[in-house]
């Protein structure tokens, strides 16, 4: 199914942020996630339903002022 | 306070960190490519400085997507402490107050401890303590521009309005004597950034920044005299040669 990882178009077949993640090759980087628009935890990841269209933004610590 | 963008290495931000004096580095989250793994580079770094991390919602335009971004970071860097930015101008970056005090509210009830980059509007204040912040973070000018303090007054009676209010000058400042300025009035703090990274030799404006805001928080303490229009001689008259 096709979604939207820092928007830009993804196909995965996983259906569970978890194994999203893994999917996309993020494996156990320091990333926190959230789902159209909305956050969800370290521990919820894998009992959070991913389907067709959502928009993941998984982001990581950087550089700010 | 001290952020953490624009620095020409990392070394080079290291060694500011430590000639700076502060205790506090600002940090941002961004999206992270896969397999990229920089973010775990860079939170090194800030976690060998030894100072408090302030993540910041920087960039945000919206209530919702300043909480959301709000809430990664505060699992990513492992703080409540968040400074809050609710961007309401692209060309002046200057704050939303609505959409602030939103913000704000909603995260002050979920436990966050919020630092607003706000303006000196007193009434905006107002609704930000209400709201439950207890911290407040006043422009001295619009990010990045270097112009000081441009509307002293305005930053005066803010100042003034609440006395007990841990105030934070936040952006704006170019030179370390608009922070020694800014010491003078009473603020608490300043945060800096553009001004010492993009400066030519960052870790020696690093310093004039610490011996500045040192010098503007002494000149506070030791409360300076009132300023006045007429013109007062220092050197007694009394005993003066040829006086009539």
């Amino acid at each position: 199914m096709k979604i939207s990882i820092n928007g830009a178009a993804k196909d995965v077949t996983s259906i569970n942020l978890a194994a999203v993640l893994a999917e996309a090759g993020y494996g156990d980087a320091r990333v926190a996630t959230a789902v159209n628009g909305h956050f969800v935890p370290v521990g919820q990841r894998a009992s959070c339903p991913i389907e067709a269209g959502d928009q993941l933004e998984i982001v990581a610590p950087r550089q700010g002022g | 306070m001290l952020g953490t963008a624009q620095y020409p290495s990392p070394a080079i931000l290291g060694a500011a960190f430590r000639e700076s004096a502060a205790s506090v580095a600002t940090v941002s989250v961004r999206r992270e490519a896969a397999g990229a793994q920089a973010g775990e580079g860079f939170w090194r770094l800030i976690r060998d400085l030894g100072v408090h991390v302030l993540p910041n919602t920087a960039g945000c335009h919206s209530p919702s997507e300043a909480i959301t971004t709000a809430k990664m970071a505060r699992e990513l860097f492992e703080t409540d402490w968040i400074k809050l930015e609710v961007i309401g101008h692209s060309d002046s970056l200057q704050p939303d107050p609505f959409g602030l005090v939103e913000a704000a509210a909603s995260l002050c009830r979920d436990g966050f401890k919020v630092f607003p980059y706000t303006t000196e509007d007193l009434v905006l204040a107002d609704r930000l303590l209400d709201a439950g912040c207890e911290v407040l973070m006043p422009w001295g000018a619009p990010i990045g521009t270097g112009l000081g303090l441009v509307n002293p007054y305005g930053l005066r009676s803010l100042r003034a309005q609440y006395p007990d209010v841990p105030m934070v000058i936040d952006a704006g400042l170019g030179l370390p004597s608009q922070a020694a300025q800014a010491m003078e009035m009473g603020f608490d703090a300043v945060l800096l950034n553009t001004a010492v990274a993009k400066a030519g030799d960052p870790v020696a404006m690093a310093i004039a920044f610490a011996k500045a805001i040192e010098a503007g928080k002494l000149a506070r303490n030791a409360d300076p005299m009132d300023p006045r229009d007429m013109a007062a001689p220092s050197t007694p008259l009394i005993g003066k040669a040829f006086l009539q």
